[in-house]
């Protein structure tokens, strides 16, 4: 057989391929090329963006790099994760982080689900509640910051001067508790909204025949409420939560992380712009984003098939 | 249905007004302080006792705000473009074509949704100083385009499912292609969509802090509540506090309104991703 008709054969081959694999027409064809060229541009800039750099960054966590010292650029293997993990910054970063995100998920959670409640059921005004509501999901949260900060500020601030001119920015503790507050007024009705969206899926009728069987309004909402808001709960706690574990304007504009009050992406902050370490801030990043795929990877058992995108996919 | 009675009556009506004060609060004391003369400021009362326009006559003639002002409106704006016209590409190939990788799309835009952001912030800044684009509007437009994405993509494909889509089949028997099909007929039904998703993506470039203080070094770039953070008095020996407080309410309040003006779309946008899913 000569070359070319062997490469004919091949070509004949690779043009009856996909036919008989997936027996798919012109048009179809011409689907699928449209589906990938509509996707590719939105696919290049999520992976540039992304994808690229935190590789980039596992290559970087492995150099000693320091942009003070750019002629000492050295491989180093995992010592900068050693270096991280094995110091109490790291891990106070950590321990933070995760009160913070706890503590202001869970009272965002119960005052969310109020809110939501009030917004569902309040027999007037309803509209300007949820105006009003609003407000702080609009707001800028630097300058959300800038108001917590000022209020708090002793001599400047109305809450100062309302608990004895107080200075809780200045004590660990009561920091926190301030950035706790700031996270909870500027997020909860970002929760309440994503409740109310699920409150508003809970049948009427439900209700009313528990009522007519002399449930409380309390079994009411246990037995019957919570139950059919779990997805849309699971997905307000799954944004919150990740949300809040990279909580960094707050904290920025509130105490600059000083007062060991800092977060993890305070860390991360600090250690690439105040030690101008690469190799350090990289293994920070991959840690942080080793944690919040932790968490994202729990949340998703957790959902089962009620996860976002699910639906959207079965197309 | 019975009247309610009062007792009721005045507990909602109570409820309401803790709701919406504990909102109004530290929005109005921010407003209140950037009405304070600098000696109002050091008396710890909610409202001046003195008004003045001082503090917004000093920033609004200060470069320091001014150009990061204008910042924020050019990458905002040209961000929100970007983002929106990719997005709805994508959003309709996933609500209405067959292709495969459509779920791996999916997935990569739920994990960009949850990306911690300080993880990029690193090899970021030294890719963007190695590209030339550090400090320059394109090194926030781009990553403000790629968080933008899952947001779109999300949003636009749950309206894109709601769209009568007989109409696209009618205008490809009348012999449009399936590209003539999305930009004759389909663009112009999901022009709601797009409006909440870029209104969306907006506010999120708007309120963006840590990107913004990390790759940019001067107002060349830097962003409004970036420079915000770098304020600093007109002199060593007055505080910022009160310009400080009138640029926070100069880049809160149009937003303020903008979000009151198209709420419902906010709301349903907000929402969409999140219930159906």
């Amino acid at each position: 057989m000569s070359v070319q008709s062997q490469a004919a054969t091949v070509r004949a081959a690779e043009q009856a391929r996909p036919t008989r694999r997936g027996r798919l027409s012109e048009g179809a064809r011409a689907e699928r090329r449209l589906g990938w060229l509509l996707c590719a541009p939105a696919v290049i800039v999520m992976i540039a963006v992304t994808a690229y750099p935190i590789a980039y960054a596992v290559y970087l966590s492995l150099e000693r790099y320091n942009l003070e010292i750019p002629s000492a650029v050295k491989f180093v293997g995992l010592s900068n994760y050693g270096a991280v993990l094995g110091s109490w910054y790291w891990w106070h970063a950590l321990i933070v982080t995760l009160i913070i995100t706890v503590a202001s998920v869970a009272i965002e959670l119960v005052l969310g689900m109020l809110l939501a409640l009030l917004m569902h059921r309040t027999i007037f005004g309803r509209n300007t509640v949820r105006t009003s509501a609003l407000i702080p999901y609009g707001i800028v949260t630097v300058a959300a910051a800038y108001s917590w900060f000022f209020a708090w500020t002793p001599g400047t601030g109305y809450l100062s001067a309302l608990t004895g001119s107080s200075a809780p920015l200045s004590h660990t503790g009561q920091a926190i508790a301030v950035i706790i507050l700031a996270e909870v007024w500027k997020t909860t009705p970002f929760m309440a909204l994503l409740l109310l969206a699920g409150l508003s899926l809970v049948p009427e009728d439900l209700q009313r025949a528990a009522k007519v069987d002399g449930a409380t309004a309390w079994q009411r909402f246990v037995r019957i409420t919570l139950p059919l808001m779990k997805p849309a709960i699971l997905v307000a706690l799954l944004f919150r939560t990740l949300d809040a574990f990279r909580i960094f304007d707050n904290i920025y504009i509130l105490t600059k992380g000083g007062n060991s009050t800092g977060s993890v992406s305070i860390l991360g902050y600090d250690n690439l712009f105040g030690a101008l370490n690469l190799g350090i801030g990289s293994a920070i990043s991959i840690l942080i984003f080793i944690c919040v795929a932790i968490i994202a990877v729990l949340f998703i058992k957790g959902f089962g098939t009620a996860a976002p995108g699910t639906d959207t996919g079965r197309r | 249905m019975a009247r309610p009675d009062t007792g009721k009556k005045v507990g909602w009506g109570a409820a309401n007004t803790i709701a919406v004060a504990l909102t109004l609060i530290p929005v109005l004391w921010i407003v209140s302080l950037s009405f304070k003369t600098p000696a109002g400021i050091l008396d710890a009362t909610f409202w001046p006792k003195q008004w003045t326009w001082s503090n917004y006559s000093s920033i609004l003639q200060s470069s320091q705000f001014i150009r990061p002002l204008l910042n924020s409106i050019g990458i905002g704006v040209i961000a929100t473009v970007i983002a929106v016209l990719l997005a709805s590409m994508a959003a309709y190939a996933v609500a209405r074509l067959a292709f495969p990788g459509k779920q791996v799309l999916i997935g990569m835009a739920l994990l960009i949704a949850m990306f911690p952001a300080i993880s990029l912030v690193t090899p970021m800044f030294n890719i963007e100083r190695a590209l030339g684009l550090f400090d320059t509007w394109p090194g926030l437009i781009i990553p403000y385009v790629a968080f933008g994405l899952p947001l779109g993509i999300y949003i636009l494909s749950a309206f894109f499912r709601e769209i009568p889509w007989e109409l696209e089949k009618a205008a490809k028997m009348d012999g449009a292609t399936p590209f003539q099909a999305f930009t004759k007929v389909i663009a112009p039904l999901a022009a709601p969509g797009m409006v909440t998703t870029a209104i969306l993506v907006f506010l999120f470039c708007w309120n963006e802090f840590l990107f913004a203080i990390s790759l940019t070094s001067t107002i060349s770039a830097r962003t409004a509540p970036a420079a915000l953070a770098f304020f600093s008095g007109s002199s060593q020996f007055t505080s910022p506090t009160g310009p400080i407080s009138a640029a926070a309410v100069v880049i809160t309040i149009p937003i303020i309104i903008f979000v009151l003006f198209f709420q419902r779309r906010i709301v349903a946008g907000l929402t969409s991703g999140a219930v159906k899913g």
